[in-house]
């Protein structure tokens, strides 16, 4: 139903804003996933920060297209020896949509908001080494912390991590108040997001006078609303064997990029019989990752046999760690007790990663005596259910923040993972500055993670660039969840 | 009776859309009969290196995006397919006929109540309440069954309730009743065997829909859920493909088109050769 009306709507939608706007300045960019709300700081859906991140919200420093952090409303630090002291210099003359002005006022409420106990900040561990934040007049931020952390200025560019204004931030889940250079100007449920531009804004102005953000959770009407020219790009294409269609047709352009996202069989590591480490690694002796990366995917993304991204230069390949043995994962069931097998669901949210490899895996499975049955969630209801509720036995997902090994230390994540050697790993990462150091220590958080099969580890998820060819200087890979609009313009 | 039938059976062989008809109808139960017991291959069974094979020996019509055999799918799917539309016509069938031959017997205000709730029902277009329903009770076969029994349910209670209706009016009624019968009883032993032809011609139109409602409400992903194949999500799946395998969505098509064909050629067909009114008329 809702299906029907999204495609009618995106359909009737699209032939009138196109005609009315002049070519040149408006871009309308293709979604999979809709929003549940657009307030970055209450929310873990990447969905809000890539409707957001950069162009309605800014934090004192921004991880650029490179996965680089560069100055944001922060023109500059300076760090103190020990490394526990950040002075944050901000830039003069910013002010949020509404008028109001940005100060040191406002940084010390937006991170005092995140770190307090009631705070609903869906990356709360971003802030956890903070101590203490102070003003020094108007201009100037002191941050304190606990120890030193070697990433913490790469933690505040995280769409977690945006400056808010008090007077607005309650009400930034439907009015999204920033001080970015577009401005939130409306938002159709079950349609699109648009935004305008800033024209008060800081720093380069944006090409773009409007930008909309479209969303269109089935393949099929993507590859439509693409080829009639309804939307202008899809930073992310949700069907994966389209893409040799659009790569032959000048008018568009194709970029295969890098994502964060690890693809994942999240298993409920709570709930027998996955409690079993040894039904874990049955598992995982069971999947075929290039079969589940070419049925699914045709063939883009790298096999992961761990919870870190290849592109990453700690990463270790763990992808042999169990290999396809089906004799072995049957012998590993039967330890555990499950010689002929058990019946467990297997719940898939909207993404055709997930809809698809979910076949691929249930088929699998199958293999070993492992009965999946596929159910379909929507999006929302997935963070429901499966997120929040930890409602689930088996689901698949893309985990696409950067850097997000650490989720596996939360006590209260939804995988349900609880290790005390894998939390030491976490903290002594936490306190490490040395790089080198540091990746080793990552290294062997990877490997404990492989060791306990806490997870299916599937492949990274590539990223389908599509767009019209005269739309210039979207991202060619997410170092972060981002749709960055701030330097898109139209070829003239 | 038996010459009866033997007149049928003259009848309908010089009915052309009946011959037609019920061969391809004859063939497609017959294919869903064969896949219960075999399939070229398993039908769950993906082999993603086999992918998008062309027509071949070993894959009579080739193999899908995740290498399944094209053939036993869309024999599965023709399981699917008569499974879904037998219990969605018997349910009706079995809910609306009884209503409707209550309606006929008493009359009165039972008939009005039921027959003002079949036109609130009617008042929605079919396929348009089993989105609604499905969307509401969550996608799957079973609600999907569920939702289009619903809609046949009045289809099949305005019909009995009306040939029922003539036939009640009937002299071997009145003897029936005379010779102290109720009501009840008058409807089974009289009434229902006196309107069957009409409620089976009427069967085999809306087994034809059922089969199209569930294609339709599986291609919107509301229907069939995958693993469990079925030729409306076949469609679906080979929407985004069709310039690289056009064949997986032609040959599902095909399938759909050609069976809702053959059933509405045999039901055509088979109204000519037993309603004796449209006999009479020739």
């Amino acid at each position: 139903m809702k299906r029907i009306f999204l495609f009618l709507a995106a359909s009737l939608a699209g032939l009138i804003p196109l005609q009315l706007q002049a070519a040149g300045d408006h871009l309308n960019m293709g979604m999979v996933l809709e929003p549940p709300h657009l307030d970055p700081t209450a929310g873990a859906a990447a969905a809000i920060d890539e409707v957001v991140y950069a162009n309605v919200f800014e934090g004192l420093t921004r991880i650029d297209r490179n996965g680089e952090v560069k100055p944001g409303l922060a023109s500059s630090w300076e760090v103190s020896d020990d490394g526990k002291i950040y002075r944050f210099t901000l830039r003069e003359g910013v002010t949020f949509h509404d008028g109001t002005s940005m100060d040191s006022s406002d940084v010390i409420f937006s991170i005092q908001r995140a770190i307090a106990e009631d705070s609903v900040n869906a990356q709360k561990a971003l802030f956890e080494p903070i101590e203490s934040v102070a003003a020094e007049g108007a201009g100037t931020v002191i941050v304190t912390l606990k120890r030193p952390t070697g990433h913490f200025l790469f933690n505040l560019g995280w769409g977690d991590a945006i400056v808010v204004d008090e007077e607005s931030a309650a009400g930034n889940k439907v009015n999204p108040t920033g001080t970015g250079p577009f401005a939130f100007k409306r938002w159709v449920k079950g349609d699109r997001v648009e935004l305008q531009r800033n024209d008060a804004y800081w720093g380069e102005p944006a090409q773009l006078a409007t930008a909309t953000f479209r969303f269109i959770p089935d393949p099929a009407a993507a590859v439509s609303a693409m080829m009639a020219g309804d939307v202008d790009a899809f930073a992310n294409f949700p069907a994966p064997e389209s893409m040799v269609q659009f790569e032959a047709d000048p008018r568009f352009t194709v970029f295969i990029g890098s994502t964060e996202g690890e693809t994942i069989l999240s298993t409920n590591n709570g709930r027998p019989p996955f409690d079993d480490i040894r039904v874990r690694q049955a598992i995982a002796h069971a999947i075929d990752r290039k079969a589940i990366i070419d049925g699914a995917m045709f063939g883009y993304g790298t096999p992961i046999g761990s919870h870190f991204a290849p592109h990453h230069p700690a990463y270790v390949d763990l992808t042999n760690r169990y290999p396809l043995d089906l004799e072995k994962a049957k012998a590993l069931l039967a330890e555990a007790g499950h010689a002929g097998g058990f019946k467990a669901t297997l719940k898939l949210p909207p993404p055709s990663y997930a809809r698809r490899g979910g076949e691929i895996i249930a088929s699998q499975l199958q293999e070993i005596g492992i009965e999946l049955e596929i159910i379909p969630v929507e999006w929302a209801q997935w963070l429901e259910q499966a997120f929040r509720g930890k409602d689930f036995d088996l689901t698949i997902v893309s985990h696409t923040e950067p850097m997000d090994i650490g989720i596996y230390a939360r006590d209260s994540y939804y995988f349900d993972y609880h290790s005390g050697a894998f939390n030491g790993l976490m903290d002594k990462l936490a306190a490490e500055v040395d790089e080198k150091a540091r990746y080793a220590v990552m290294a062997d958080a990877q490997k404990r993670l492989a060791e306990d099969a806490v997870n299916g580890f599937l492949f990274q998820l590539a990223k389908h660039g599509v767009w019209n060819a005269k739309v210039k200087g979207l991202w060619e890979n997410s170092p972060v969840q981002a749709n960055d609009l701030t330097a898109v313009s139209w070829e003239k | 009776m038996s010459e009866g039938w033997a007149e049928v059976w003259r009848m309908g062989l010089r009915s052309r859309g009946f011959v037609i008809g019920g061969v391809v109808t004859l063939i497609f139960i017959l294919i869903a009969v064969s896949a219960l017991i075999w399939t070229p291959y398993p039908v769950a069974e993906i082999v993603v290196s086999r992918r998008f094979q062309g027509i071949s020996a070993a894959h009579w019509l080739g193999t899908d995006q995740f290498g399944r055999d094209l053939v036993s799918l869309l024999m599965a799917g023709a399981v699917n397919s008569v499974a879904v539309a037998i219990v969605a016509v018997g349910l009706g069938m079995g809910i609306g006929v009884p209503l409707g031959a209550l309606a006929a017997a008493r009359q009165g205000w039972l008939d009005e109540i039921v027959m003002r709730a079949n036109d609130f029902a009617f008042a929605f277009p079919a396929l348009l309440s089993a989105v609604m329903i499905t969307a509401l009770a969550g996608p799957g076969a079973v609600n999907s069954i569920i939702a289009i029994g619903i809609f046949n349910i009045p289809v099949f209670a305005r019909l009995t309730r009306g040939a029922a209706l003539v036939v009640w009016k009937r002299e071997f009624i009145l003897a029936a009743r005379v010779s102290g019968k109720g009501p009840l009883r008058i409807s089974v032993e009289h009434v229902l065997p006196n309107i069957a032809s009409v409620l089976i011609v009427q069967a085999t139109i809306q087994f034809a829909l059922a089969i199209l409602a569930e294609a339709g409400l599986s291609y919107l992903g509301l229907g069939t859920q995958p693993p469990q194949p079925s030729w409306g999500k076949m469609l679906n799946e080979a929407q985004t493909l069709m310039f690289l395998a056009p064949q997986l969505a032609i040959f599902p098509g095909m399938a759909i088109a050609l069976t809702v064909l053959g059933l509405n050629l045999f039901g055509d067909g088979l109204r000519d050769v037993l309603d004796p009114r449209l006999r009479r008329e020739r």
